[in-house]
């Protein structure tokens, strides 16, 4: 294989798994922008995405096509019922209190989730085939075709429905200025459940379409979720573009250094660059 | 004392203070008057630190300190209120006072840590100054409530105990009436006498025209963050300029 | 004109800081005496040596209201440290000690000097991306680390001829570490310096207004918890005589928090109850082992959404303001 070749693998194993942290990233930053906390529990909405997945396939026997929409439809409930149980009765403004209390869901929705489903590992079969395909000499798994075009609608549908739809709007005036969207009657507190189902919808997509690749666990979505935290960090917390340029670079720094340097230390890779990237530009890429 | 020469400052592009010079000597309290959202306490925020001027410079003592950040300008001895009370509400009133004496208190982690004797002779004396300072007050009762069981009133006077208690050079204090009663106005009008003839330095935002006709040496009008007048109480007041900006406005909005 | 009861009251109120250490220290110095079940020792020293993390992670918490989520990583670099020095490269384990403090202390300042510029979400990416590296490094670097299967052999810790080497020891070895630690972080809390870091947690404007110099106040703690931390570890490294990766990832750093917030953010004392608590929890729930993370997870969420500041804290402060309010209605 040529050196050509290699590179080709590895930029495109890297927009794959980029694409992925994007996603995840832009869960943060639709609640960051919202409420104004960093959501820990996003990381488990990816493992939930993954096990809802799972049990609809094979406790359920839905096929792939309806066992997929109603995975992530159930994340974005749980996203839901956790703004409603554990975020809104908080009578505290306190965001250090805030952000420790999504740790606390974090760890409830893992323990819930090691109850249902078990601690072992499990595998989610792919979306599309298992047999590679050759562009320019490169192999390129199916599944990794099927995440880049459904997180490119995905991301589509997300422009459309903050510029297109009222809620999106709301959203968007919320995220500007929440005491001015209060003051001209926009409910605030509809938007910010809006904001927690949206992020459990995006980490749920996230899961299902990433656990056909990695492999299936209660605890899969901990370091996915942080690299996404870190690629939303990375593109300037809370912008969008920010959210996927982020993503895409983490995931190509992170394919390119385990392919040129070491598999091993790629998560250390990733994570030093974030920090020496904060050194310089604080305020992240696409940061105002 | 204090002087400030063509002070400029934007809020995204809108101007909330421009060109503003005046001065203030030892022992003398100024008034700044003018309407809502005139750029008085935005005057007061670029003095003490807690946001940059963005043209013109800020002189203390002839020295300037307009690039310094707050905790520097503290240390030279200014000391200031908000307007929106800014009290510590999980501390205690003499902890909050206390906190007024931070310049004067010890800084080194390790010695703190040691708590050696001359520390703790070092701390009484600072809980000696603080408890005079609420005794002042009127709060010397109150000294060991939580911050946050206090009426408003009452948190309006700890934050003036912990402006005065590092007896400072210059005050700065943020409409300290405002939202009081008519009792408590006279309390703390009582109290701004009685710093004044201590020799304190001041400059009172205050909206009460009998209090700054009584206390002010000096009077200074702002109106959309320029200076429109500036001299004594008297002539200030038959000024028609700010008969004309500040008080027929106030008249419109009544 | 004061009586003698009165006299002896107003010493006990003057002194109450002083006379409940000194008898939190009787407590311990008796505490083999009745307990001498080696397990439950082993226990009560675990807390001694997470309660030294804990107090410098409240400190930061509480008192610099700064998040940090990767203090398990100084907590590894204290063992690791100790751990190499001592045994790979043949050093003395006491003033190895000391130097993996210092190298955490200037590894704090690395990290904390830009993060610490900004607030909140970037402080807690920093260190938990800080942790993520340090525990790849431990489980991938095995040829100085020993990798996941860990490393071995410490050397127990000795005093002249005392060796340090069972239960009994190590509960005066740690508890003493721990006593010190308490009585510092005590005696910092109630210092000029403590105050101004209770205003930088409350509000940082008002802080800086007061002449704190909130940027600096906020590295110094850093690095004072990440000292902490590191000393904390050594111990850890040189009770157990064996560390691996497993003590130290982004899970420990976690519970950390979770210590902290149960004792109460800026609650020193809140500190022992809160590492005491969680620390013992999993023995009193064994027969829940499944149950472990959510009740874990609850009472994060309960305390936090019902007393955010803490159990102990939060308690505390009700009382007072109770006790308060109701002498002068
Ligand atoms: N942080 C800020 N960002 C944007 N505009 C501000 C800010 N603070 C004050 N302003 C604006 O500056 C002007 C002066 O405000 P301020 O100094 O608070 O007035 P005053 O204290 O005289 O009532 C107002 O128009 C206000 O809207
Ligand atoms: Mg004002």
């Amino acid at each position: 294989m040529s050196g050509f070749q290699d590179l080709l693998q590895f930029v495109f194993a890297g927009i794959t798994s980029g694409a992925i942290y994007a996603l995840i990233a832009l869960g943060f930053c639709v609640v960051h922008n919202t409420i104004g906390i960093v959501n820990f529990a996003q990381v488990d909405f990816v493992s939930l995405g993954g096990m809802f997945l799972f049990s609809g396939l094979f406790w359920s026997g839905l096929p792939m096509v309806v066992a997929l929409p109603c995975a992530v439809a159930a994340v974005t409930l749980v996203g839901i019922v956790v703004e409603r149980l554990g975020v809104r009765p908080s009578r505290s403004q306190n965001h250090l209190v805030l952000i420790f209390l999504t740790i606390g869901i974090s760890i409830i929705l893992r323990g819930g989730m090691k109850l249902i489903w078990g601690k072992n590992r499990m595998a989610v079969p792919p979306l599309a085939g298992e047999e590679p395909l050759r562009i320019a000499g490169a192999a390129i798994l199916p599944q990794a075709v099927a995440i880049l075009v459904i997180t490119t609608l995905a991301i589509g549908l997300l422009v459309f429905f903050f510029r297109g739809t009222r809620l999106g709007l709301c959203m968007r005036a919320v995220a500007s200025n929440q005491t001015a969207a209060a003051v001209v009657g926009i409910p605030v507190g509809r938007v910010k459940a809006a904001s927690f189902a949206l992020a459990g919808g995006l980490g749920g997509l996230a899961g299902v379409l990433v656990t056909p690749i990695t492999t299936l666990s209660y605890d899969v979505g901990v370091l996915l979720g942080l690299k996404g935290f870190a690629a939303a960090i990375l593109g300037g917390f809370g912008s969008f573009p920010g959210a996927v340029l982020g993503g895409l670079l983490l995931g190509l720094l992170e394919s390119l250094s385990a392919g040129y340097w070491s598999s091993a230390y790629k998560d250390v890779s990733a994570f030093v660059v974030l920090l020496l990237v904060l050194f310089v530009r604080p305020k992240g890429l696409l940061g105002k | 004392m204090l002087e400030l020469r063509n002070v400029s400052k934007w809020f995204g592009g809108l101007p909330a203070l421009q060109d503003v010079s005046f001065r203030i000597a030892p022992g003398q309290v100024t008034a700044l008057i003018g309407p809502n959202g005139a750029g008085k306490s935005t005057l007061i925020n670029c003095i003490s630190g807690v946001d940059r001027v963005q043209a013109g410079s800020v002189l203390l003592a002839r020295r300037p300190v307009e690039a310094l950040p707050a905790f520097k300008i503290a240390a030279l001895g200014v000391a200031r209120t908000f307007q929106n009370l800014k009290l510590f509400s999980r501390l205690t009133v003499l902890d909050n006072v206390l906190t007024g004496l931070t310049v004067a208190a010890e800084r080194s982690f390790a010695v703190s840590m040691m708590r050696l004797p001359a520390l703790r002779h070092q701390e009484r004396q600072l809980r000696l100054r603080a408890l005079k300072a609420l005794d002042d007050f009127g709060l010397a009762k109150k000294a060991h409530w939580p911050a946050s069981s206090l009426s408003y009133g009452e948190k309006k006077r700890v934050e003036m105990a912990r402006a005065f208690v590092s007896d400072p050079r210059l005050v700065l204090l943020d409409e300290p009436v405002a939202g009081l009663n008519t009792e408590e106005t006279a309390q703390i009008a009582r109290h701004i006498r009685r710093q004044r003839s201590a020799g304190h330095t001041m400059l009172l935002v205050e909206h009460d025209m009998e209090l700054v006709m009584e206390v002010a040496d000096q009077v200074v009008v702002l109106d959309s963050g320029r200076c429109i007048a500036s001299g004594k109480p008297e002539a200030v007041r038959s000024n028609p300029l700010v008969l004309e900006a500040y008080l027929g406005r106030m008249e419109a909005t009544a | 004109m004061l009586t003698t009861r009165d006299n002896l009251f107003y010493f006990i109120y003057l002194h109450r800081t002083g006379l409940t250490v000194l008898a939190l220290g009787v407590v311990l110095v008796a505490w083999p005496v009745m307990e001498s079940n080696p397990y439950n020792l082993g226990l009560s020293n675990l807390i001694a040596i997470y309660a030294i993390v804990v107090l410098g992670l409240n400190l930061f918490i509480g008192y610099a209201g700064q998040i940090s989520l990767g203090h398990a990583a100084f907590f590894a670099i204290g063992a690791y440290g100790s751990a190499i020095g001592t045994v790979t490269l043949g050093g003395p384990a006491w003033p190895v000690m000391m130097a993996v403090a210092l190298v955490a202390a200037l590894i704090a300042l690395a990290v904390g000097l830009p993060a610490l510029k900004l607030s909140g979400h970037y402080l807690a990416m920093a260190t938990l991306g800080f942790n993520i590296v340090v525990y790849t490094i431990l489980v991938q670097w095995d040829a100085v680390t020993g990798g996941p299967s860990g490393f071995a052999g410490i050397p127990y810790l000795t005093i002249g001829s005392v060796v340090f080497d069972n239960e009994i020891h190590f509960h005066y070895l740690v508890w003493t570490f721990a006593m010190v630690a308490l009585l510092l972080c005590l005696n910092l809390v109630r210092s000029g310096v403590g105050r101004g870091l209770a205003a930088l947690a409350e509000d940082e404007t008002a802080a800086a207004a007061l002449g704190v110099d909130t940027r600096r106040a906020k590295v110094k703690v850093f690095i004072l918890s990440a000292v902490l931390a590191s000393v904390a570890g050594s111990l850890f490294a040189h009770c157990y005589a064996f560390v691996s990766p497993d003590s130290f990832n982004i899970f420990v750093s976690v519970d950390f928090v979770i210590m902290v917030v149960v004792g109460g953010m800026g609650s020193i004392w809140g500190t022992l109850f809160g590492t005491a608590l969680i620390t013992l929890l999993p023995e009193w729930i064994e027969a829940l082992e499944s149950f472990k993370d959510i009740i874990h997870g609850l009472i994060l969420v309960m305390i936090l959404l019902f007393l955010p500041q803490g159990l102990v804290t939060g308690i505390v402060d009700a009382v007072r303001t109770r006790i308060a309010l109701n002498r002068h209605a």
